[in-house]
């Protein structure tokens, strides 16, 4: 028995000849917060997906709390308590925040056969819900499109714990917001990883991942660069260590060159 | 899922964004979907109030007739805003009307069934070619405006076919003489509150004819079916787990799935709704007409969607009301009944219906996009 909640050891994953993914390994305990980067076409989709139970890995194992398992599909992942938000964030914008709150598992009220939708108590928990994460919803029953965008990733983030998430998936939760936004969710991912959860942040955004996390994986063409602690490595190393780095420093030599030829 | 999470408490530390601003009730009531149909269903009834106050449109038996003529019509819009609200059209509601009411008179009367047995047969069609439509929709992903489309033109054209074939006609006439002491049919065929009408004529409170009957002698089965559904489906739809997933359905198909909602059995549903919608449009009708016509409903599937449309329903999909579906067509049928007691000509009335129709689309558009802002 290990203290890891989940671990993903050295997951493969094939496309007919291509290798979207190899031997990756991530290892999470609870309260921990492991940030996936990687630049675009690294195999972070894929790795998500393979995480919550839309692809099978080809290789490798998915231990969670110390049983092996395999996910058959993403109710599998679920009912584990491998929760995945993904960027779309499943949030209906003409659907008050209520009704998206509970989307797809209502709570229920009344005798069987006539048992209809607890709106109240829906409200309640949502507001409840949204309050604790500084979210004055005036009203329930608002729609989920006057929200925000951090606000709305709050929802989703909350959402996934109420339904009983033990790890949480986040798929690229602040790149589309602005600088306040973004940190109001890291603080948010943050509170919600001290409470016992463990959570895999996957960004592009270094600057994003980096205060938060407490080890890094870097993900580059399918292939895991290894995992740090954050004791272990700095910002500007991770930096450069994601594909974008290299090709930046590159750019910056033929830049500093085109400047001295031009000046010639 | 099986727990819920022991509760994360998170003690607000977050600072309290200073920049929301509260929301007025008017504009609360202003997001409601069925506003603007409520509005105009007012504005309507004021004007004919004043053109027409004097002139039988709002005797007992008026007001009867055009309630009748709505009822007949939210039958179907009803049905129909559900379907736009999941997010999907279904065009085959006219041709559904014709082909119900022939799958209800061919039986009966040239194949000798007991009449509730023709409407059963009908309604059971109607779930047949419902299903088909909405499993063709959810299977192939194509949209649903061209799948109904196909299908509009495949069912007018088998109406016609078969019944050529087997009547070597278009009507079905003689239906009349089997509604009496059918266990079935009374459902569709019969006014209620009659005592209401004949108390009242005795009274000299409403017109009686001359042979001392009440001009107006009881609620038509329109009108109870109508008001029964603009119940049970706004009840459906603001109080059940079917109605959440239906605007989520419409709203957001990939969301909701992602979150464990059955979209395409809540789509095939209401695709079948649609169709037993358009065959209770069609009993009704048959049974009150005692015969069927295979041209019965065309274009009734515009109007419908019309109706829906000025009740709220985004085309779109998630978001409307059937409440206000029942308000437009409210709108619609008093309008067209209310015309004959202006000296309007009648030809009007579809250029109102046009232009009434354009009116709320803008004005929902108007609404959505205050809904969906970010603020």
């Amino acid at each position: 028995m290990s203290d890891y909640l989940v671990q993903f050891n050295n997951i493969s994953k094939f496309f007919g000849k291509v290798i979207a993914l190899k031997d990756v390994t991530m290892k999470l305990k609870k309260g921990e917060i492991m940030c996936l980067l990687g630049d675009n076409g690294a195999g972070k989709s894929t790795l998500i997906k393979t995480l919550a139970g839309v692809h099978r890995p080809d290789e490798g194992e998915i231990i969670v709390e110390g049983k092996k398992t395999i996910f058959d599909s993403p109710k599998d992942a679920l009912d584990m308590g491998i929760a995945t938000v993904y960027q779309d964030l499943a949030l209906v914008s003409l659907m008050s925040v209520t009704r998206n709150f509970f989307m797809g598992r209502e709570p229920m009220k009344g005798p069987p056969f006539f048992k209809t939708f607890d709106i109240e108590k829906a409200n309640k928990i949502a507001a409840e819900r949204m309050g604790q994460i500084g979210i004055d919803v005036r009203d329930p029953s608002q729609a989920v499109g006057t929200m925000s965008g951090g606000e709305r990733q709050c929802l989703a983030i909350s959402r996934a714990i109420y339904f009983g998430a033990k790890v949480l998936v986040l798929d690229e939760p602040t790149s589309a917001l602005g600088v306040h936004q973004a940190s109001v969710v890291l603080k948010y991912i943050v509170k919600a990883a001290s409470q016992g959860l463990a959570v895999i942040l996957i960004t592009h955004n270094v600057h994003h991942a980096y205060p938060v996390g407490n080890s890094f994986t870097v993900l580059n063409r399918g292939k895991s660069l290894g995992t740090y602690e954050k004791k272990d490595i700095s910002r500007e190393k991770l930096l450069s260590m994601m594909a974008g780095g290299e090709e930046l420093n590159k750019l910056e030599v033929e830049l500093l060159e085109m400047n001295r030829s031009s000046a010639d | 899922m099986s727990t819920k999470s022991k509760s994360i408490e998170t003690k607000t530390d977050f600072n309290q964004d200073e920049r929301l601003k509260k929301v007025s009730k008017l504009r609360l009531l202003l997001n409601r979907p069925e506003l603007g149909a409520l509005g105009g269903a007012i504005l309507v009834f004021i004007f004919f109030g004043i053109v027409a106050g004097d002139t039988g449109m709002f005797s007992a038996y008026g007001v009867l007739n055009f309630l009748d003529v709505s009822a007949n019509l939210g039958i179907i819009a009803i049905a129909a805003a559900m379907l736009m609200i999941g997010g999907e059209f279904d065009l085959s509601i006219g041709s559904m009307i014709g082909f119900a009411g022939i799958c209800i008179a061919i039986p009966a009367i040239y194949w000798g069934w007991p009449l509730w047995m023709s409407i059963i047969f009908a309604f059971s069609m109607a779930v047949l070619v419902g299903y088909f439509n909405g499993i063709l929709v959810v299977r192939t992903g194509l949209p649903s405006f061209i799948v109904t489309l196909a299908m509009l033109f495949i069912l007018r054209g088998a109406t016609l076919a078969i019944t050529r074939l087997i009547t070597g006609r278009t009507q079905v006439p003689g239906l009349r003489v089997l509604i009496e002491d059918d266990p079935l049919a009374w459902i569709f065929a019969t006014d209620t509150f009659k005592w209401v009408f004949t108390w009242l004529g005795s009274m000299d409170l409403i017109a009686l004819r001359t042979d001392g009957t009440p001009l107006a002698t009881g609620i038509p089965p329109s009108v109870i079916w109508f008001i029964a559904l603009a119940i049970i489906t706004t009840w459906i739809l603001m109080k059940t787990r079917y109605g959440n997933w239906i605007f989520a359905s419409g709203g957001d198909k990939n969301g909701a799935n992602n979150v464990g909602v059955p979209v395409g059995r809540v789509k095939i549903s209401l695709f079948i709704g649609t169709a037993v919608a358009a065959t209770i449009f069609a009993t009704i009708q048959v049974l009150d007409a005692g015969s069927a016509d295979t041209m019965r409903g065309t274009l009734k599937e515009l109007e419908a969607i019309a109706a829906a449309v000025v009740g709220g329903c985004l085309l779109t999909g998630g978001y409307g009301s059937a409440i206000g579906a029942a308000f437009g067509a409210l709108i619609f049928g008093t309008v067209s009944m209310g015309i004959f007691y202006t000296d309007v000509d009648t030809d009007w009335f579809k250029v109102f219906l046009g232009a009434m129709m354009l009116i709320a689309v803008i004005f929902n558009n108007y609404i959505r996009r205050k809904v969906t802002e970010s603020k």
